[in-house]
């Protein structure tokens, strides 16, 4: 057994330091000489070639200070090689493109995200597309195979087998759909009902809003660890409530609609906080002189709501909806901590039964084809809901 | 006190109407601070009376006993305690991933906001259906990814699998709050012969201090709590984060509440503070859109 002595700090810290310094370096290096192509538009390959030779040097002071690379596989030490190669190829030649060089600087600026992005994010999702018209399973993990069939068969038993062990898909979609519309009601409902309390002239604000932002602070995995044991039949808080006030106690966790109940609970409570601070984002921003005016010409408040608050809110309300959909969508640490999808996959939602589908049942090559079909409704559920209240628009303009 | 001057007001609101607005903003607090409360009480309970039905914060003979038995280990078993080394490894994990993620997406916010380059408009909403992905359903490619390159039990493995998972949303707040600040400020400099890049480093990230701040916790939060990841990426003991860690404590629910409850707090209150220390910041620094202020 480890404990935390000086010598394991040291040497995480120098792990961690000598990373940090290499992706430094690394940045510094790109940005430099994307800098010197895009302000000083070289004409010679002197800049390519001293780019190659830093990219050259940077891989081996990686490989060699950062990953222990001994025992990794040749083609994936050449497809590095390869990628990086053609990574300072197209740079030079992009950015050597007098048209380009305009932007040059814009383009600077994105390129870190833009490859942290691409590597973690949408290589992943193409390998897991990949991974949909494969078999692979727990035996298959390094035998499976890719075929147009295979790929039929995960999307086919999507639709019509289980999901995870008992649930279909149909059941657990209807269930992530009531799910999501009742925590975003109550969230956008809730939070905005705060937010126009707070946005007034009013004494302790900032305690109030310090005091109500408290779920968001607390870090969720210790907020539904706990709730999770205040919804204990015996020792949990709320029954202890009931039965103070004389009525009879709720088994919370094994009764398929009380489960469903107390995560809706739970999850109201953690989101309400991020809904109030935006929208009270919102509010303030909003100028008084609307509110002066529309007083003048006798507006009630509920009118004054009505036609100055939630349309100048839209901006805002909109793409706070949009993540908030996703989020609530993907609460996977709330399901997973608090109620595990029990009793029987009642209360799994689509991203839980994915989880279990992938982790708990290996099904991997089925639970990349399932992602996908859950991916692909929340997308469109985004192009509609945007496409409905053309909310966006304002964001890129 | 007169009442009425207590609950000082502005124009237009009633005092009736300013006690219902105190009295309703009470109660809502109550409801947001109360589950909290409880995890308190339960770690400042002694060992034999975990498992009560009383609902009072302070329980009667309150003792520190659970926070001692995490800190410093089981004097009975002899059981040393990988607390801190939990927290340890948390914090340098998360630490680093807020850093990456925020020089990442402060310089990307940037070019979003002040260039017109060709792929703007689809970037953003690419961005934003990053936010579709489903959760969990990026992490067996990124876990083989890991295996491949050996980075499975390492710190490096969860730093890479964390770094990028927050930026996309960071770069929408950031952007927001790029947008609101004049480009005029900018010209200016660049007239008295500062870059853009400089102006960029010298006038807009000083200004954007709140935005900053909130997308900087907003990484660290993503990354502190983190289970499900953790949990396939990290296998030794030695190398859990807080998260993993706390799950074993908190597997069962009648011997270890205690010890539980009382790790719980010890997490939670610090990334509280740092979280209400920038709620000030919270409502200014996060604008979400274009609300042009």
């Amino acid at each position: 057994m480890i404990s935390l002595t000086p010598e394991v700090m040291l040497q995480s810290f120098l792990t961690v330091f000598r990373f940090l310094l290499l992706i430094l370096a690394a940045l510094a290096v790109l940005e430099t000489v994307l800098y010197t192509l895009t302000h000083r538009r070289p004409k010679n390959a002197a800049v390519g070639l001293g780019m190659l030779a830093l990219t050259i040097v940077l891989a081996y002071a990686f490989r060699s200070f950062v990953l222990p690379a001994e025992g990794l596989d040749t083609p994936v030490k050449a497809g590095i090689g390869v990628a990086l190669l053609l990574a300072d190829v197209g740079l030079y030649w992009l950015l050597s493109n007098p048209h380009v060089t305009r932007l040059g600087l814009a383009y600077l600026l994105l390129a870190p995200a833009l490859i942290g992005i691409s590597a973690l994010m949408v290589y992943p999702f193409a390998y897991n597309v990949y991974l949909a018209f494969s078999n692979m399973g727990m035996m298959t993990i390094r035998t499976f195979t890719v075929s147009l069939e295979n790929g039929i068969a995960n999307f086919r038993s999507v639709f019509t087998g289980v999901v995870a062990h008992d649930a279909t898909f149909w059941e657990v979609l209807l269930r992530t759909i009531v799910w999501t519309a009742v925590n975003i009601f109550f969230h956008v409902t809730g939070g905005m009902a705060l937010a126009l309390l707070l946005n007034r002239p009013l004494r302790f604000k900032g305690l109030y809003r310090t005091l109500l932002v408290f779920p968001w602070a607390i870090p969720q995995t210790i907020a539904c660890m706990a709730l999770r044991n205040e919804f204990n039949f015996q020792f949990g808080f709320f029954n202890t409530l009931l039965r103070n006030l004389g009525l009879t106690p709720i088994n919370w966790l094994t009764d398929p609609t009380w489960a469903f109940i107390a995560l809706c609970i739970s999850n109201i409570w953690l989101g309400i906080p991020f809904m109030m601070v935006v929208i009270l984002g919102g509010l303030q921003s909003i100028s008084r002189e609307y509110y002066e005016a529309a007083e003048m010409d006798g507006a009630s408040g509920v009118q004054q709501f009505r036609s100055i608050t939630l349309p100048l809110l839209q901006p805002v309300l909109t793409p706070a909806v949009i993540l908030g959909t996703a989020w609530t969508f993907n609460a996977l640490n709330v399901i997973y901590l608090i109620t595990r999808g029990n009793p029987q996959e009642k209360t799994d939602i689509l991203v839980s039964s994915l989880y279990k589908a992938a982790f708990d049942f290996y099904r991997y090559g089925f639970a990349a084809a399932f992602a996908l079909v859950i991916f692909g409704f929340l997308l469109l559920f985004a192009v509609v809901y945007i496409r409905a209240t053309g909310g966006l628009k304002a964001a890129w303009e | 006190m007169n009442l009425r001057r207590f609950f000082h007001a502005g124009r237009g609101d009633s005092p009736a109407k300013r006690l219902v607005i105190h009295l309703l903003l009470i109660l809502a607090c109550i409801v947001a601070v109360y589950p909290i409360s409880r995890i308190v009480s339960i770690s400042l309970r002694p060992g034999d009376r975990l498992l009560s039905t009383d609902l009072r914060i302070i329980p009667q003979d309150a003792t520190l006993e659970s926070y001692r038995l995490v800190l410093f280990g089981d004097p009975v078993t002899q059981r040393a305690s990988n607390f801190l080394l939990w927290l340890w490894n948390s914090l340098v994990i998360t630490v680093l991933t807020a850093i990456i993620g925020v020089i990442l997406s402060a310089s990307a916010a940037y070019a979003f906001s002040r260039f017109k380059f060709p792929g703007r408009g689809p970037g953003l909403i690419f961005l934003l259906a990053t936010q579709m992905i489903p959760a969990g359903m990026l992490l067996l490619p990124l876990y083989l990814m890991l295996v491949r390159l050996q980075l499975v039990n390492t710190y490096l493995g969860l730093i890479i699998a964390y770094s990028v998972s927050a930026v996309p949303f960071s770069i929408w707040i950031l952007k927001g709050y790029f947008d609101t600040i004049p480009i005029d400020l900018e010209e200016a400099a660049r007239i008295d012969g500062t870059s853009h890049l400089g102006a960029f480093y010298r006038i807009i990230l000083p200004l954007s201090t709140p935005s900053l701040a909130i997308v900087f916790l907003f990484n660290f939060m993503s990354g502190w709590s983190e289970y499900l990841v953790a949990r396939v990426v990290l296998q030794k003991e030695a190398m859990y984060t807080w998260p993993l860690g706390l799950w074993t404590f908190a597997g069962q629910y009648t011997l270890a509440a205690g010890r539980f409850a009382a790790a719980s707090i010890l997490i939670a209150v610090p990334a509280m503070v740092l979280f209400l220390y920038s709620s000030k910041w919270l409502v200014s620094g996060l604008t979400l859109g274009g609300v042009k202020g």
